[in-house]
């Protein structure tokens, strides 16, 4: 909880939205016992305001103003009522939804969709209708309308949570739903139901007012804040303002604490915005001395720098890659592997400074703005998860061919052509029909393949893939990774292979480039990369290692291996 | 998905519905004619089952007031001959299955009853307010969505990742605020504002000609759109960030596909099925916003006339209202899904939920 608290404070919507709740709640409690008879006094009518009635006096002689707050506390009262009916039974629907066998969901989530059609006010309305108006009816009546949207937005959430890996998994290892409901499922929607609570408050808060103040709601003698509304009404109409401002003010503040309150509560469960302190800067290219063009490599790095404020990540890497070579990244992760090709394809995350003395490929300088056609044609990428790396909501062709369509300025049908060559080319079965399907039809295999062969639509020099096979499982892993070679063979393109599955990368790449917490310890022939002739302990240590190289290496036996001992070794 | 899944293994929960599950074989190659038949039917029974329901909740009104019905019906002032009257009108003297079947019956030969109040058959005053209610409803919805996805959207993109924190701040301030004021408070601060003060618009225009008609609707549409307007491009805004983060992005940035391909064609369809999925709620939520706009502007709608009904226990003309506007809801509802299908086919199959 402590963490979590100390980045609340941090956010002024929050820490307002409490604070302007808690005064209305200490109106909602102080009003009544102090106000109630002064409320209840009359006075002349239709008074204009005065030093002594601030907000004037309405139709029958009371104090606007004191109204207003000893109105508080029954508005108050009733909302929170109508809410609790709301959220509790909602949660308990839209949870218990998910738990049910397919078929009973199913029919659940229709009946509540039925529900949810079916207007909240206007189911109120029915439930006025039938027990009268009175404020304990439209608390009722407003509390049962909300149930099936609530229902609904978290059967949605529930929806979302229960394919994440670990439902799924509790649920594979037998563990009962129940448990799996409120051991793994609730925590994980904790945070936006509480802002959805937040949201129905304000909007209960609304709809309650609103009834009474269309009179179906609270019944004189007493009154809330929307009695109060309609009854200001007449004069509203009638040129005098002043009567509506008490209640209204009030009700807008309390909504707003709410809206607030539910806002701050999901910034500060949000990991992206919270680390928002963190700061963003632009590249930071410090003008340091360029070093001379190395002419047999493509890609030229040299003392490449990445910091996130002032941590450094990357940590003066260097290396090259030969035109048509193919060159292994490995490391574990967090090594910096990733960032450094990332800052080569000019895609590094946002937060990010890049430094170097030297980014190129072939003659063109990465440190300086490029223009997107060109870095087209220079680099394409081949991404981890095929799951994710395609547009779940639009048809694979639209999406292969837009890449042609863009940089090579073909229209759509001659892009279609081409790309369903290039799908040919690359081995995925009927590459016609593929191109009709959504990335959800097709295997990760076949996605993945789709992937090199839009990598390869804008004929780049260079294809950094990232992981290209992690996904994947092991026998379609082989085939992928004999498209790349093919690729590489046919069309001599050089590749930058990032894996931290070292048998992967010896089998596939001329050349490995060893990382390790940011910094390069070894650059190395794949042949030679054996425990016998690999120079550095932490790359000797990742050969031992293999294939289960997830572990911590530090923690094998007989390699207490540190970077401060490392520096010894390193190439210098 | 296109159909029940035949690799469901019983008596466990079902696999991913939208998710990374492999899948070969020719079931996959289907033409893409299938979900919309699925989903044309299944929506066609939901509409039906939806109509049904409206059909049991507006008979109930009248069977569930407390004590005898006719009694509470015809007031406190009233002699046992009225009550005799009502209880004959209500057909209260027959048995409650007998009195349903004639209710549906009725309904279904489009006879709502004769109100009370009015001594006018019920579908005959439905049909004079209708156009009142159809209008604010369908043409605020309308606004929200045109107004509210490319604001939403526009701010997403200009605060992703943390940028331009004083627009987030703002924009989070402004739609909290006006989110925060009831439409009919703000119907009562645009009245305040344009009709009484600077008299801009009529407030009661007096005859509904067309001109003055178009008028008199821009006050009450503009008093229901400002709140759904905040809370939809709040819900972009969010989306558009969720969204932006999706390592789909990172690839049509690979790709380098310009600014405007990357956010209006990559991102616009994932922001709108979420969108519009709650959107849908917002909308349907409208309605009732509208019910309670026209008695602020005293505009002859359905809503007003609801309440006027229930304030004077006019039992047939709250039946008949709660039935039509609760088909109008379903329908804009089914409207919602129609458009969410044609930006994401795979939200047909089943239920939105499984989006």
């Amino acid at each position: 909880m402590s963490p979590r608290s100390r980045r609340h404070h941090g956010n002024p919507g929050l820490v307002l939205g409490l604070a302007l709740l808690g005064i209305v709640v200490l109106i909602a409690v102080l009003a009544p016992v102090f106000f109630t008879g002064e409320a209840d006094a009359l006075g002349s009518r239709f008074a204009q305001p005065s030093s002594g009635h601030p907000l004037g006096t309405d139709a029958a002689g009371h104090d606007v103003l004191l109204r207003g707050l000893v109105a508080t506390r029954l508005t108050l009262v009733m909302t929170v009522g109508a809410t609790a009916i709301a959220v509790a039974l909602g949660i308990l629907l839209g949870t218990g939804v998910w738990l049910m066998g397919p078929r009973a969901r199913e029919v659940c989530l229709r009946v509540i969709d039925a529900m949810v059609a079916f207007p909240g006010l206007l189911l109120a309305l029915v439930v006025a209708a039938v027990l009268g108006a009175g404020g304990s009816s439209v608390v009722i009546a407003i509390g049962v309308a909300g149930i099936p949207y609530f229902a609904r937005l978290t059967a949605n959430l529930a929806a979302k949570v229960s394919q994440r890996e670990y439902v799924r998994t509790a649920r594979l290892l037998g563990v009962s739903h129940p448990r799996i409901a409120i051991r793994h499922m609730l925590p994980n929607m904790a945070e936006p139901l509480l802002v959805l609570s937040a949201s129905t408050f304000a909007s209960t808060l609304t709809a309650l007012s609103a009834l009474s103040f269309v009179g179906i709601g609270v019944q004189s003698p007493s009154y809330d804040w929307g009695k109060l509304l309609s009854e200001a009404l007449p004069s509203l109409l009638a040129g005098r303002p002043f009567q509506m401002v008490g209640p209204a003010a009030l009700v807008i503040v309390t909504g707003l604490a709410a809206i607030l309150i539910g806002d701050g509560l999901a910034a500060a469960a949000n990991p992206r915005t919270a680390r928002r302190a963190a700061g963003r800067r632009g590249a930071r290219d410090t003008e340091r001395d360029t070093p001379v063009p190395r002419d047999e490599y493509l890609v030229d790095v040299q003392d490449l720098w990445i910091h996130s404020g002032d941590k450094p990540l990357v940590k003066g890497v260097s290396f090259g890659i030969r035109p048509g070579e193919i060159v292994g990244v490995v490391g574990e992760s967090g090594s910096g592997k990733t960032l450094t090709a990332m800052s080569l394809a000019r895609l590094l995350p946002d937060g990010l400074t890049l430094s170097s003395s030297r980014m190129a490929i072939g003659d063109l300088d990465l440190r300086w703005p490029v223009p997107p056609g060109l870095m087209a044609e220079t680099v394409s990428l081949v991404y981890q998860d095929p799951g994710s790396t395609f547009n779940p909501a639009l048809a694979l062709g639209t999406q292969l061919t837009e890449v042609l369509r863009t940089h090579k300025h073909i229209g759509a049908r001659a892009a279609r052509r081409r790309m369903v060559e290039a799908l040919q080319a690359v081995h995925l079965t009927h590459p016609e029909r593929r191109m009709k399907q959504y990335p959800h039809e097709l295997s990760g295999g076949m996605r993945q393949r789709a992937m090199i062969a839009t990598a390869l639509a804008t004929e780049p020099r260079l294809i950094i893939a990232d992981e290209p096979t992690t996904a994947l499982d092991v026998t379609v892993q082989a085939e992928i990774l004999r498209e790349l070679e093919r690729v590489n063979d046919r069309l001599g393109t050089s590749i930058m292979f990032i894996s931290h599955d070292i048998g992967v990368v010896r089998a596939l790449c001329h050349r490995v480039v060893v990382m390790y917490r940011g910094e390069v310890v070894e650059e190395i022939d794949a042949a030679d990369l054996t425990v016998e002739s690999a120079r550095h302990p932490y790359t000797r240590a990742l050969l031992a290692a293999t294939p289960d190289i997830d572990r911590p290496v530090e923690t094998l036996p007989g390699m207490a291996w540190t970077p401060e001992a490392a520096k010894e070794h390193s190439h210098g | 998905m296109t159909s029940p899944d035949a690799t469901e293994i019983p008596g466990l929960p079902p696999p991913a519905s939208a998710g990374d599950r492999p899948t070969t074989g020719p079931r996959r190659l289907r033409q893409p004619s299938s979900p919309w038949l699925g989903f044309a039917l299944r929506r066609l029974t939901g509409l039906v089952t939806i109509f049904l329901a409206l059909l049991v909740v507006s008979f109930l009104i009248v069977q569930l007031i407390p004590g005898d019905p006719a009694a509470g019906i015809a007031g406190a002032n009233a002699d046992p001959a009225d009550i005799a009257r009502v209880r004959h009108e209500l057909r209260l003297d027959r048995p409650v299955w007998e009195r349903f079947v004639d209710y549906v019956g009725d309904v279904f030969s489009g006879h709502l009853g004769t109100s009370f109040k009015y001594r006018q058959p019920v579908e005959t005053i439905i049909f004079n307010r209708l156009p009142f209610t159809a209008t604010i409803a369908l043409a605020g919805i309308v606004i929200v969505l045109l107004v509210s996805i490319p604001l939403g959207m526009i701010v997403g993109v200009l605060t992703r990742g943390g940028r331009r924190t004083w627009l987030d701040t703002t924009f989070g301030v402004v739609t909290g605020f006006l989110d925060a004021v009831p439409g009919y408070i703000m119907a009562s601060f645009l009245v305040v504002t344009f009709a009484v003060g600077i008299g801009a618009v009529p407030l009661y225009p007096p005859a509904y000609t067309p001109r003055f008609a178009a008028q008199s609707f821009v006050l009450p549409i503009a008093s229901i759109v400002i709140g759904p307007i905040c809370t939809v491009s709040r819900v972009v805004r969010r989306e558009t960030a969720v969204v932006l983060d999706n390592d789909y992005m990172r690839t049509a940035h690979g790709w380098r596909l310009p600014a405007h391909k990357r956010y209006v064609k990559w991102a616009l369809p994932n922001l709108l099925t979420t969108t519009l999925t709650l959107s849908g709620l917002i909308l349907t939520g409208m309605i009732g916003g509208a019910i309670i706009i026209e008695s602020v502007f005293a505009l002859p709608g359905l809503g007003s006339g609801i309440i006027k009904a229930i304030l004077d226990r006019d039992y047939p003309v709250i039946q008949g209202m709660v039935i039509v506007i609760g088909m109008i809801a379903a329908i804009v509802n089914l409207l919602v899904d129609v458009l969410l299908g044609l930006i994401d086919q795979r939200t047909l199959g089943g239920s939105h939920v499984s989006a």
